[in-house]
């Protein structure tokens, strides 16, 4: 265990983490890669998702044993919901499937960017939270929509990076950064991040954790991948402890000017 | 179909149960063997403990779900 484990945890609903790498359990070429993947990443905390069942597939049972031996936290989605209500009944279907009351509260309003409905995501978080749910807002970088959810009883916020499975990066810094001053709650860019140095950016700025799938199961190597957005989001959150240097707008040396040899008063 | 029976829809197929039916009946139909879902009826989620007493109706629409990878 490092130095930074036991000194630096992120706690979620009070409940403590040494990964700040959540990660996503979709788009893998097979099980195997994703259990790789997940093992290499060293999160701690899986994202899944419910889907009608196809009784002649029968790989429900089997996805949900392989799940279970990561012995990660499970982080169940509302992916695909496109109002309150179906958002509201499908984490109650996952609160009794998963036995857990967590969910990462999707509810998405525009098919082309898979944006956050901020007004069904505000609607479906009171209501669950209502619920005793322990609700993880995926949003946009709205501060207003922030402010809401966090009045709503959120305790974390998830803000989009880019749209879902674009892999652009942060594309509103500015909006970030206004969230970073302005919450002190658990922050976490979740979706939208497509390289390691992406997520190590986030975490520079001060954000808490790194939510992502594609990037890593889209990868020619999944599990080499994983490694290195952790080693990213675990180099970014120390450079974020550190303290970054103020910019300059002009150069200074770094080696001693005093007692250069050859040195011309006129040179 | 017969006219004791009722026809409703499972992850939108078309079901056919012989009535009076509980969504209990439907799920034993629709599963060859028991497994991890979870059930919604009509758009509303519908506890486990449930399922017996829940009497379905012509044209349900049930919801059985998985676990699946997600993001």
């Amino acid at each position: 265990m490092s130095n930074q484990t036991l000194t630096d945890p992120l706690t979620l609903y009070g409940k403590t983490f040494n990964s700040r790498f959540l990660l996503g359990t979709a788009l893998y070429e097979s099980p195997e890669i994703m259990l790789d993947s997940v093992a290499t990443s060293q999160t701690e905390i899986l994202t899944l998702g419910l889907r009608r069942q196809n009784p002649a597939q029968g790989d429900g049972e089997r996805f949900w044993q392989m799940i279970q031996s990561t012995g990660c936290t499970l982080l169940p989605n509302t992916a695909g919901c496109k109002s309150a209500k179906e958002a509201i009944n499908l984490a109650l279907m996952s609160r009794e499937l998963f036995a857990t009351n967590w969910v990462k509260l999707e509810v998405i309003g525009d098919d082309y960017n898979l944006q956050p409905d901020p007004f069904q995501l505000l609607e479906a978080a009171q209501e669950l939270i209502a619920q005793d749910f322990c609700v993880l807002p995926y949003c946009t970088d709205d501060l207003i929509l922030c402010q809401r959810l966090r009045e709503a009883g959120c305790q974390v916020l998830m803000p989009w990076g880019a749209p879902i499975g674009t892999g652009r990066g942060l594309l509103n810094r500015y909006a970030l950064k206004a969230l970073r001053q302005r919450f002190d709650c658990p922050l976490i860019i979740d979706a939208g991040l497509g390289a390691p140095s992406q997520a190590c950016d986030a975490m520079e700025l001060g954000f808490d954790g790194v939510l992502l799938n594609t990037a890593v199961a889209k990868a020619q190597d999944p599990a080499l991948m994983a490694a290195s957005f952790r080693s990213a989001i675990s180099a970014g959150r120390d450079a974020y402890r550190a303290g970054l240097m103020q910019k300059r707008q002009t150069a200074h040396p770094s080696t001693p000017t005093i007692g250069q040899p050859f040195w011309h008063q006129n040179s | 179909m017969k006219s004791n029976d009722i026809s409703i829809a499972i992850n939108a197929s078309p079901v056919t149960l012989k009535a009076p039916a509980s969504l209990s009946d439907a799920l034993q139909q629709w599963q060859s063997e028991p497994s991890r879902v979870a059930c919604a009826l009509n758009g509303e989620f519908v506890p486990r403990s449930a399922y017996p007493s829940t009497r379905l109706s012509e044209g349900d629409q049930v919801e059985i779900v998985q676990p699946v990878g997600g993001g």
